[in-house]
Order: C-alpha cells, then sequence, then structure tokens
C-alpha cells in the first residue's frame, strides 16, 4: 500500500508538470523559448477558477482556463514573431504580466488579495487522495496522455514535421512555402493551451485559485523539457522523476533525513548537470530563441 | 519603374522568335535599404533550354532569381512565368508558395535542408504525403526514390541530411524542386561546392533534365562552366542586365567584357587564356626578384576539426621574404582550416608553424599577430569586423592593446583611423561611421588598412577580394604585391584561379587537406592545375 | 554625410567617437528613446482602462501616485531606496546583455551578495570600525553575488551550457541553498532571518537630512552611482570594455582580434553576478542590518526590464530604475484607490512594449533614413 500511495502521489504531482512540459516541448521544439510556461500556468488555474466559479461547472473552468493560456501563448508568439521581440524578455514580461492581472482580478472579482473561493472541481471529497480519486479526474487522463499527443503530434504528422523544420532551419521552410510564422503560432498557442491546463489541474485540485499558487513549477517543467532533451518520452520521464523526488521528500518529511530545500534543488541541478553534458549533452534545436532578422 | 530601362548590348545573334519563353522578366528593381540590387535587370529564357545567368560577385543575379522564385517581391518591375499550357502569365510579386505551385523550384547557394530531418522528410516538407493529418512516411520514401531513379540524382531517402556529402545534400535540394513539380528550375553558383566529377554528374543530370523538357537557369561566374553544359546567356553587371547571346556564337573573352563593362585587364585575361587553353603570359619580373630567407614555414601540419578529421593533412610548405605563394583549389579542401591554424583561431593536431624562425604553434592570436602576422581573413562580416564598431575601432582590432593598457586613448584610435583612412582610401573618410554603413569594397579596406597598415612580416590573404567591386579588386591587389616587393611572405588563399595566377610567385594547389601540386608561377596555368584541383592527377612536389 | 544614419547600430551615443556626425548622433538617440517613450504611452492607456476597471478616475489615480512619490520626502526616499537596488541588477543585465549573454540569475545573485554581506557583518568584532566593516561587508556582496554569476559563466565558457537556462535554474538552486543555511542554522528564532549585523551599517539618507525620516534610502545610492559611472567607463573606455562588447557583437570577430572569447564570457557573468550582489548592501547594510529570505525576490526579473528601458547603457540603466522604482512605490500609495498590483502589470505592459518596441523603431528608423541615400547607392 505504501507504494501505490507513493505512485499515487508522484502522479499527482507529475500531472501539472506533464501538461506545461508537453507545452514546452511544442514551443521550443518550433523554435521559441518556453520561459513562459509559468505564465500560461497560472493564467491557466485562474481562468479555471474564475470559469468554473461563475458557471459552477468545472468543465467551463477548464475551458476558460485553456482559453486564457491560448491567449497568454498567441501574446507571446505575437510579440517574438511579428514584433521580433526578444524572446527571453518577452518570457519574463508575460510571467510578470500574469502575476500582477491574476492579483488584480483577484481582487477586482473576489476582493481577495490571497485566493478566489472555493470552486467546484472534478474530484470527490469521499475518494480520498488515492489512484480512485485520480482515476475520476479526466485532468489526469489528459495529462498523462499530453506529452503522448506531442510526441505524437511531432513524429508521425506533417504539422509536426513542419514544427521541427521551423525549429530547427526557419529559412529552409519558408524556402519550400512552410509558413514559419504561421506554424509557430499554431505551435506556440498549443503549447500555451497545454501548459495552461497544467494550472487548470492546480486550481480544480485545490478548489481554489491562490495567488502564485504555480510556484515555480513551470520552470521545472521547463527543466524537465531539457532535462529530456526536447524528447517527449524522456520529457516524460523526467516530469516523473523530479515528482517522485518530491514524494520522496514529503513522505520523509517527518524524519527530517533530508531537508526540503535539498530536494527542491534536484531538477535545477540535473538540468544544469545536463546542459553542461556531463551526462550526454542536451543540444537545443537549432533555431531556439534567435530573434528573427529584421 | 524609376529609370529607364537601359539598352540591351545584345550581340547580333540575339536568341528571339520561335522558341516560347518560359520566363520573361522586365526592368525588375530591388533595393535592400540603402543597397540597389537590381535596376533595370530583364532575363528572357525559352522553354526547354540551359540558360546561364552570369556577372561579377555582386551583380545581383541572386537577388533577381530569387525575385523570380518568390522569396523577394520585386520594388519595380514585371514578371511572368508561363504556365502549364505555355501561356506567359504576369506573377510579379508572387511568393515562394505561389512560385512553386507554378512549377518555380530554386537550389540556393546556400543549402536550404533542415539537418536533423531524413532525406525524404526534407524532399517532401510542405507538400506532404498525407492520411488526413498523419505523414505518410512511405508515400515519401517511394517518391524519393522513383524522382531519383527517373533523374540519376542518387540518393538515400531515410538517412538524416547532417549525415550526407555535400554533393549528395545537393542532390536532395534538386530532388525538392522536381518533387514539387519544377518545370524551371533555377541553380545559384551550384559548383562552387562539389568535386568535379560532381560536376560533371550534375551536368548529366541537367541535361537530362532538358531531355524531358525542362528548362534551367544557371547561376554563374565561371565562364568554363557557362561554355561547357549552356544554351544561352544572359549577362547581369551591377543589377542590370547588359548582354543576352547565345552560347554557341559567342566566346569567353565577349562574356567577360560584358560582365566587367570594358576591355578585360589582367586577372580575366589570364583567366580567358585559361578557358581557351592559350598559353599563359609570365609576368615579367617573378623570376629576376631576389628573396630572402623563409619567413613562414609550415610543417607537417594537421588539423582536426569536430566533424572531420585530418581537414589538414599534412601540409608542409615554406614562403620567402618577397614571396607570394598562392593556394589554389576547389573550396571546402582545408584552406579554411589552414589559414585559421595558421593564425592560432583553430587548434593544431600536430606539425609546426614558424615565423620567421621562431616556433608560434603554440602563441595566442594575439601573441601571433604581435610577432609579425597579419590575417585578411576569408569572410570580413562574420571575421574581420565588428560591423556596429566605428571605422576607428574595427582599424584597432586586433591591435588593441597597443592603444592602451587598461583605458584605450582615443585620440591616438582617431589620429591612427585618420591616417589610415588617407592612405588606404577609405570611403566614407568619417571614423566615426559603423564598418556597417561601407560598402563591401571600402570594409574590406577597413581590413586591409587595418592588417597592411602596420609593421608586419607575414600575411595571410584569404579570398582578400571576395565580393569587392573592381576598383577596390585593382586596389587590393596592388597593395599585396607592394607587400611582396617591400620583403613580405604572402600566403595568398582564393577560389578564384585567375587571382592566384594574376599574383602568385609560386602556387600550391591543396585537394582533400593535403598540398596536391606545387610548383613555380611559370610552370602553372589553368590547365596543369586543373587536375590537381580535382584530384585527378595524384600528388606533385615542387 | 550623405543620410549615413541609415545604417547606424544601436549603440548607444556613449559609444560614439569624438567627432560623431550630428545625423548620426540623431538616428541613434531616436533609437535609443523612442521604444522607451512608446512604451509608457502603451502603458498609460492599459492603466487607464485597469483604472477604469475598478470605476476610479485615471487622473486621480495619477495623481495620487506622483504626490505618493515625488510628492514627499518620504515617497522620494523610498522611491531613491527602491531605484538603488534596481540599478545595481539593472547594470548587472546590462553587462551581461553587452557582452551578448543573458543573465537571468540577477535574483539569486543579488541574495547571495545580501548573505554574504550579512554574514560577514556577524563575524566581524562589534569593535571594528563601521567604515572598514562596511567595506569588507560589500567586498563580500560583490563576492558572493560574482561567485553565483561566475558559475553560469564558466559552465558556459567551458561546455557550451547556455546561460540563459543555466542564470534561471542557478537562481532556484541558490534561493534554496541559502533558505536551508538560514533556517537550519543562522536565523533568529520565529524569523526568516539571521541575527543584525554588529558593524557596517550604513548611514540612512534621514541621519543627514532628517526630512527623509522613516523611508530606507541610504548612502548605498551613491555606490549605485558610481558602480553606473564604472561601467560605463568599463565598457566605454576601457581595452577590456572594447573586447567584451566586441564578443557581445560578433564572437568571431573577437577572436580574431586576439580577445580571448571564453575568458571574456566568464568574467562578465561574474562581473554582472557581482554588481548585482552589491545591491545586497542596500538592503542588508543600508535597511535591515540583516539578509533575511525574500528580500531580493523579484529584484531579478525587474533588472531585465531596467536594463531593456534604460537600453543597456548605464546612465539610462539608472533613469529605468527610478521609473520601475517610481511605479513600485506608487502602487502602494494609490491602493486605496485601486489594487497596486495594476503597477505590476504596468511594469509588465512596459517591458512587453519596449521589447516589440526596439526592433520595430530600429527598422523603422533605418528605413525612413534609407529613403534619403537610395540614389548613388552602389551594390559591391
Amino acid at each position: 500500500m505504501i507504494v501505490l500511495a507513493f505512485l499515487a502521489q508522484t502522479l499527482r504531482i507529475a500531472i501539472p508538470y506533464l501538461f506545461a512540459a508537453a507545452g514546452g516541448v511544442m514551443s521550443e521544439r518550433a523554435g521559441l523559448i518556453a520561459l513562459t510556461l509559468e505564465g500560461y500556468m497560472l493564467g491557466g488555474a485562474f481562468g479555471a477558477a474564475v470559469g468554473s466559479y461563475y458557471s459552477g461547472s468545472p468543465v467551463v473552468g477548464v475551458l476558460c482556463g485553456m482559453i486564457a493560456g491560448g491567449l497568454l501563448a498567441l501574446l507571446y508568439a505575437t510579440a517574438a514573431q511579428k514584433f521580433r521581440a526578444n524572446q527571453v524578455v518577452t518570457g519574463v514580461a508575460i510571467n510578470l504580466l500574469v502575476i500582477g492581472l491574476t492579483r488584480f482580478f483577484l481582487r477586482l472579482l473576489f476582493d481577495s488579495s490571497s485566493n478566489s473561493p472555493r470552486v467546484p472541481g472534478f474530484t470527490l471529497a469521499e475518494t480520498g487522495s488515492g489512484f480512485v480519486a485520480l482515476a475520476v479526474n479526466p485532468l489526469v487522463w489528459l495529462g498523462v496522455l499530453a506529452l503522448v499527443l506531442v510526441g505524437w503530434l511531432l513524429a508521425r504528422t506533417a504539422f509536426g514535421l513542419r514544427v521541427r523544420a521551423v525549429g530547427e532551419h526557419p529559412e529552409a521552410a519558408a524556402t519550400v512555402g512552410v509558413r514559419v510564422a504561421r506554424t509557430r503560432y499554431y505551435a506556440v498557442t498549443l503549447s500555451g493551451v497545454l501548459a495552461a491546463l497544467g494550472g487548470v489541474y492546480l486550481a480544480l485540485d485545490q478548489h481554489q485559485f491562490t495567488d502564485q499558487m504555480t510556484a515555480g513549477r513551470g520552470f521545472i517543467a521547463l527543466a524537465a523539457t531539457i532535462f529530456g532533451r526536447w524528447a517527449p518520452r524522456r520529457v516524460a520521464i523526467a516530469c516523473l522523476l523530479f515528482a517522485a523526488a518530491e514524494t520522496l521528500q514529503i513522505q520523509l518529511q517527518g524524519t527530517r533525513a533530508l531537508p526540503s530545500q535539498f530536494v527542491e534543488m534536484i531538477p535545477y541541478v540535473l538540468t544544469i548537470v545536463a546542459l553542461a553534458g556531463v551526462v550526454g549533452r542536451a543540444v537545443p534545436p537549432a533555431a531556439l530563441g534567435r530573434e528573427e532578422p529584421a | 519603374m524609376t529609370e529607364p530601362i537601359p539598352p540591351l548590348a545584345v550581340s547580333s545573334n540575339q536568341p528571339r522568335g520561335a522558341a516560347a519563353l518560359a520566363v520573361r522578366m522586365r526592368d525588375v528593381a530591388k533595393i535592400f535599404g540603402s543597397v540597389v540590387a537590381n535596376r533595370g535587370a530583364s532575363l528572357e529564357v525559352a522553354r526547354g533550354e540551359i540558360h546561364a545567368l552570369v556577372g561579377e560577385n555582386g551583380a545581383g543575379k541572386s537577388t533577381l532569381m530569387r525575385i523570380l522564385a518568390g522569396t523577394y517581391a520585386p520594388n519595380g518591375g514585371t514578371v511572368d512565368v508561363a504556365d502549364a499550357s505555355g501561356q506567359l502569365r504576369d506573377v510579379t510579386g508572387w511568393d515562394t508558395g505561389q512560385a512553386i505551385d507554378a512549377g518555380v523550384g530554386m537550389v540556393h547557394q546556400h543549402f536550404m535542408l533542415v539537418p536533423p530531418l531524413t532525406v525524404a522528410e526534407n524532399v517532401v516538407l510542405g507538400r506532404e504525403p498525407r492520411n488526413g493529418p498523419v505523414l505518410d512516411r512511405d508515400a515519401a520514401i517511394r517518391a524519393v526514390r522513383e524522382l531519383s531513379e527517373r533523374t540519376g540524382l542518387a540518393v538515400h531517402a531515410d538517412r538524416p541530411v547532417a549525415e550526407l556529402s555535400v554533393g549528395e545534400a545537393q542532390r536532395v535540394e534538386i530532388l525538392k524542386t522536381l518533387y514539387r513539380g519544377a518545370r524551371i528550375l533555377i541553380l545559384d553558383e551550384p559548383t562552387a561546392v562539389l568535386s568535379p566529377i560532381e560536376v560533371r554528374q550534375l551536368w548529366d543530370v541537367l541535361r537530362t533534365l532538358r531531355a524531358q523538357g525542362g528548362t534551367i537557369v544557371l547561376i554563374t561566374h565561371k565562364l568554363d562552366e557557362v561554355m561547357d553544359v549552356s544554351d544561352t546567356i544572359t549577362v547581369m553587371r551591377a543589377g542590370e542586365t547588359v548582354a543576352r547571346m547565345r552560347t554557341r556564337d559567342t566566346s569567353p573573352r565577349e562574356i567577360a567584357r560584358a560582365m566587367v563593362g570594358r576591355e578585360v585587364t589582367l586577372v580575366d585575361d589570364l583567366s580567358l587564356a585559361a578557358t581557351r587553353g592559350a598559353g599563359v603570359r609570365e609576368r615579367g619580373d617573378a623570376g629576376v626578384r631576389e628573396r630572402g630567407g623563409l619567413l613562414l614555414e609550415l610543417r607537417d601540419l594537421r588539423v582536426d576539426t569536430p566533424r572531420r578529421r585530418s581537414v589538414v593533412d599534412g601540409v608542409g610548405f615554406g614562403i620567402a621574404a618577397g614571396e607570394i605563394l598562392g593556394i589554389a583549389g576547389v573550396e571546402g579542401n582545408g584552406q579554411t582550416e589552414l589559414v585559421e591554424a595558421i593564425a592560432g583561431l583553430t587548434a593544431v593536431a600536430s606539425g609546426s608553424i614558424r615565423l620567421g624562425g621562431d616556433e608560434i604553434g603554440g602563441l595566442s592570436v594575439r601573441a601571433r599577430g604581435d610577432a609579425g602576422l597579419s590575417h585578411v581573413p576569408e569572410d570580413r562580416h562574420r571575421r574581420g569586423l565588428v560591423l556596429d564598431y566605428s571605422i576607428a575601432d574595427n582599424l584597432i582590432l586586433g591591435r588593441q592593446h597597443h592603444f592602451g593598457g587598461l583605458r584605450l586613448d582615443a585620440d591616438r584610435i582617431l589620429e591612427h583611423a585618420r591616417q589610415h583612412i588617407v592612405e588606404f582610401d577609405i570611403r566614407p573618410t568619417d571614423p566615426a561611421l559603423p564598418a556597417r554603413a561601407l560598402s563591401g569594397g571600402n570594409q574590406q579596406k577597413i581590413v586591409i588598412a587595418r592588417e597592411m597598415g602596420r609593421d608586419f612580416r607575414v600575411l595571410l590573404a584569404s579570398q582578400p577580394t571576395r565580393g569587392v567591386d573592381v576598383g577596390a579588386i585593382e586596389f587590393i591587389h596592388d597593395r599585396i604585391r607592394r607587400a611582396r616587393d617591400e620583403g613580405k611572405a604572402v600566403l595568398l588563399v582564393s577560389a578564384d584561379l585567375a587571382e592566384i595566377l594574376a599574383l602568385s610567385d609560386r602556387i600550391a594547389v591543396m585537394y582533400g587537406g593535403r598540398i596536391a601540386a606545387l610548383m613555380p608561377r611559370s610552370e602553372a596555368s589553368a590547365e596543369s592545375l586543373g587536375p590537381y584541383m580535382t584530384g585527378a592527377a595524384g600528388e606533385r612536389a615542387a | 554625410m550623405t543620410g549615413t544614419e541609415a545604417i547606424v547600430p544601436p549603440a548607444p551615443p556613449t559609444s560614439a567617437q569624438p567627432d560623431s556626425a550630428p545625423p548620426v548622433r540623431a538616428g541613434r538617440v531616436t533609437e535609443a528613446l523612442l521604444p522607451p517613450l512608446v512604451a509608457i504611452l502603451i502603458a498609460l492607456v492599459v492603466g487607464d482602462l485597469l483604472i477604469l476597471t475598478f470605476g476610479q478616475s485615471p487622473a486621480e489615480v495619477y495623481r495620487v501616485l506622483l504626490a505618493g512619490t515625488w510628492g514627499n520626502a518620504y515617497g522620494i526616499g523610498q522611491v531613491l531606496y527602491k531605484a538603488t537596488t534596481l540599478t545595481f541588477t539593472g547594470l548587472a543585465v546590462a553587462l551581461g546583455i553587452r557582452a551578448g549573454l543573458f543573465n537571468i540569475g540577477a535574483e539569486g545573485q543579488l541574495a547571495a551578495g545580501g548573505f554574504v554581506a550579512a554574514v560577514i557583518g556577524l563575524l566581524v568584532p562589534a569593535a571594528t570600525p563601521g567604515v572598514v566593516a562596511a567595506l569588507v561587508c560589500t567586498l563580500g556582496a560583490a563576492g558572493g553575488g560574482g561567485v553565483v554569476g561566475a558559475v553560469p559563466g564558466v559552465l558556459r565558457a567551458r561546455f557550451g551550457a547556455h546561460e540563459v537556462i543555466t542564470t534561471i535554474m542557478l537562481n532556484f538552486v541558490v534561493l534554496a541553498l541559502l533558505g536551508w543555511i538560514v533556517s537550519a542554522h543562522l536565523h533568529v528564532p520565529e524569523s526568516l532571518h539571521t541575527p543584525e549585523i554588529r558593524s557596517g551599517a550604513v548611514t540612512r539618507l534621514s541621519d543627514i537630512f532628517p526630512v527623509f525620516h522613516g523611508s530606507a534610502a541610504n548612502l548605498t545610492l551613491l555606490l549605485a552611482l558610481a558602480a553606473a559611472a564604472g561601467v560605463g567607463w568599463y565598457l566605454f573606455r576601457t581595452r577590456r570594455g572594447y573586447e567584451l562588447r566586441a564578443v557581445g557583437l560578433q564572437p568571431d570577430a573577437a577572436e580574431y582580434g586576439g580577445v580571448d572569447v571564453a575568458g571574456v564570457r566568464w568574467r562578465a557573468l561574474a562581473l554582472s553576478g557581482a554588481l548585482a550582489g552589491l545591491g545586497g548592501v542596500n538592503f542588508v547594510l543600508g535597511y535591515k542590518h540583516y539578509y533575511e529570505e525574500g528580500f531580493a525576490t523579484g529584484a531579478g526579473f525587474l533588472g531585465i526590464a531596467v536594463a531593456l528601458v534604460g537600453r543597456n547603457n548605464p546612465w539610462g540603466v539608472v533613469v529605468a530604475a527610478l521609473l520601475f522604482a517610481t511605479l513600485s512605490q506608487g502602487g502602494l500609495a494609490v491602493n486605496a484607490l485601486v489594487p497596486k498590483q495594476m503597477v505590476e502589470v504596468l511594469q509588465a505592459v512596459v517591458i512587453l512594449a519596449v521589447a516589440t518596441a526596439v526592433p520595430s523603431v530600429r527598422h523603422a528608423v533605418r528605413t525612413a533614413a534609407a529613403g534619403l541615400v537610395r540614389t548613388g547607392a552602389k551594390r559591391s
């Protein structure tokens, strides 16, 4: 039972990572740095809380969250693609924008500086926190499938081929009539929707939105994207690995065997090590982060 | 349409009439920022011919063809292309997608392939065979194999492009356009990167395509290729079309005259003579001048790059004071790595480099410069200049430590700039202008001024006149000769055989990372060097 | 001199040679100043919309915002205090960008700087003269930030690991590590901060001018101005600066010019980290006299904004830091009328607008000027 509980807990923690990292893979494979994952997630969480609160239906919440993430991603893609803005700066700005906007509207809509009222979610109170609770939540299933979907898209579809091409060599793609900007808009918007679902899951799981509730999960997802070397299967493993470490830390919390801060560091340290090439060098898509020539 | 169409200097045997046109471009203008790439450019290509578009570097050939292929929209003029029924239609300002749909395909000078994708994926990209949204990979591979068999373009359909040789990559490029149903194929300087055998194979493929009804436009500045394979010729100069002629009715000399706009001087004469197989005139003073001791000496130099081992494979030679050693060869045979290794920009695997008798192989770039090594790099936009730095700041690049220890001496830098701007005739003359604002020739003069306007013993000059206007070419050649006459040792590397023949005292040929031949200028001609450049003649030492 | 401004680079006026021609300057100034001005205009419009959403009058809100910042000595003091930290992180980011490196780890470097300063302040004997202690703590702050900056620098120089990712990842590592040290070993019970330093406190502005009473502004702001002047001098007057900028603009050309590119890169990131670390002095020595978890939060990202709006020019950074500090402080002032979070949105809008306007303005300026020089232009 302990093993099962451990796995259930790991999966529960991993779902937001899986969603956001799926978005990360999609965006970065198309050539746009995914520093914005945190913002998409937070926006998605807020959208979900608002939608679910006003409609009383978590499904509407999911849709609102997806729309929020999609719009933010569209904003990012427009700035980076159409206006050739620096992707790092734009990414940072969008994250700050989402923090500000969610706080502003938290005050405006719910007159609170910390959290929304309780909103309907998918989980039922009686099912507890084991696998049963996870199994009745459609978002869990979606989360498990997110990276599978992205992997299939990239490897098997014509759209995926184009995404890989514009992320590696946009000029070459353009010369054969691939519409680079449009392909990137699609890929990045999809990445926003996917990552937002990670935030949606958090908000609906906790039945409320709280200020900055994503708490850096977007960056852990980015770490997983890089640590998994932009390949969906490896990225999924990275997400599960990071989640398992967190679970372990939570389980060991009483024993004080391992300070929580050290577990917090794991994804980041691993990613730095991976980038430095100590264990199999991580080589990003060739056009990643490149500013479009004027 | 800001200017009147210049009258074409058409030869009497102008091809006209009977043959139906595949392409008609009239009075095309294209401006990039402050640079006029095309004005009054025209082109008429008949269906089923191989048409050579010739002109010097920067004559606007590539730009004109990119307009035809939809990469750029022209600022003026009209473009008509025949549709499948042979009817000319106005397509001015179309985009790549439309051009491809209409059967116009372009193979770029720099390959437009996505390295991690497979050959088949590259070929079908943008026109993928699919079942719904799913890519039909089998169909893609089948299509590539069929095309490959029909045209003789041999490729491995399922290998990543990153693993291919240059020649194979080019075949993939041609397949790409054919897969898209290209009836009009544009090739931009296709032979620059090919071995002679690959060039012959390419000509065969082009003739096959012509026989199957295809129309081909070949951009080149190599006259032997023009004579070899084309049916008709259009000559461009400074962005304009200046002549049209039928290949069988013209001569390289006539083409060259049209290319440069006047009776051609030394360089072109030599190249003409070379192409014609006539004897080469010997420069009078070459054998007479006295030479000093060896200033640059290489022994068994080897260079590995991350991608390839032995890119430079046991190269050894010496250059005496007062001597120009020219290295000829098809690009990509190790010349770049050789020069960069001598300059200290690429690590040496083994071997020795001596400058005036002292080993410099272990020294930093800066220390080599201080030891008297000057270097005109082959790519001034990437290496030779910081484009956003002022002329004055660029004139001290590599020498900045002589203009102050901690604080740079702005007055001295300015004074230094003023002197060099005058001496090397750099225009405009404002030292505060960024190098980016200057023409190619004047940018190169900054590099020349910096490297030759100081005390040095050995000059590495790599492609010193590439992309430079005619006036600047003469100026630069003159400076290189003067350096030689002042007792410097010069290593000249150029893809332009005529330039090598015009300047060198001795000539080496590099092939496959080795010195395939080394001979005195008097024994060298395009004819005699050719077999070594192509690897057809084994090796020979001087 | 016909219209050469067409192709002028985005370099700031300070890099121009002494006899720089007026049209060149004009083009450069337009390119440098237009984007921030456009951005502020856009931010004002967005601000109006948000204020109206909340049912307030924009004019009134902006009046209160200005009154609460530049309208009284306390407000000015608070703006100066916040601008001091932002100047350091802004300079850190700007210096990195000049070397072609994106340091988005200023937050961790700032925290490390503050932490080291606080620890040194704890370790010095209480009898140490304040000036000496402050000096040692300041050097420690620079060292702490510098070490954190040097790590991604070395990773970039040695392994080619991209600094955008390593700096941001290192933020989390450093913050977690410091969090652990403080919580496990150094904290004052029931708090998240270390004990107070024994010596080395920097004089408050209010100690000299009582009118600033209550504000946190302190003499670290002079250090910030000195740092701006120093960075400007280093970048545009010294050989190292010449080489650093060359690496940032064209690493291959710098290498050709005998510059040790890898060395410049890691030194630039170490220096960048040291500048960010110095910002810790403002909080630790100048304000609270201890290290507290979270004091650096947001200052790193805002440093990017400050560098961007300041166009990577040291004095531009100072001005931009004042702008962002005014917004931060102004948010508190208007909180009674509209949520203070409005200014966070405005800050983000300013960054977004500048980031999108910079390439567009550069393009527009060059195209417009290019129109003047077409005649006679020759392609070679």
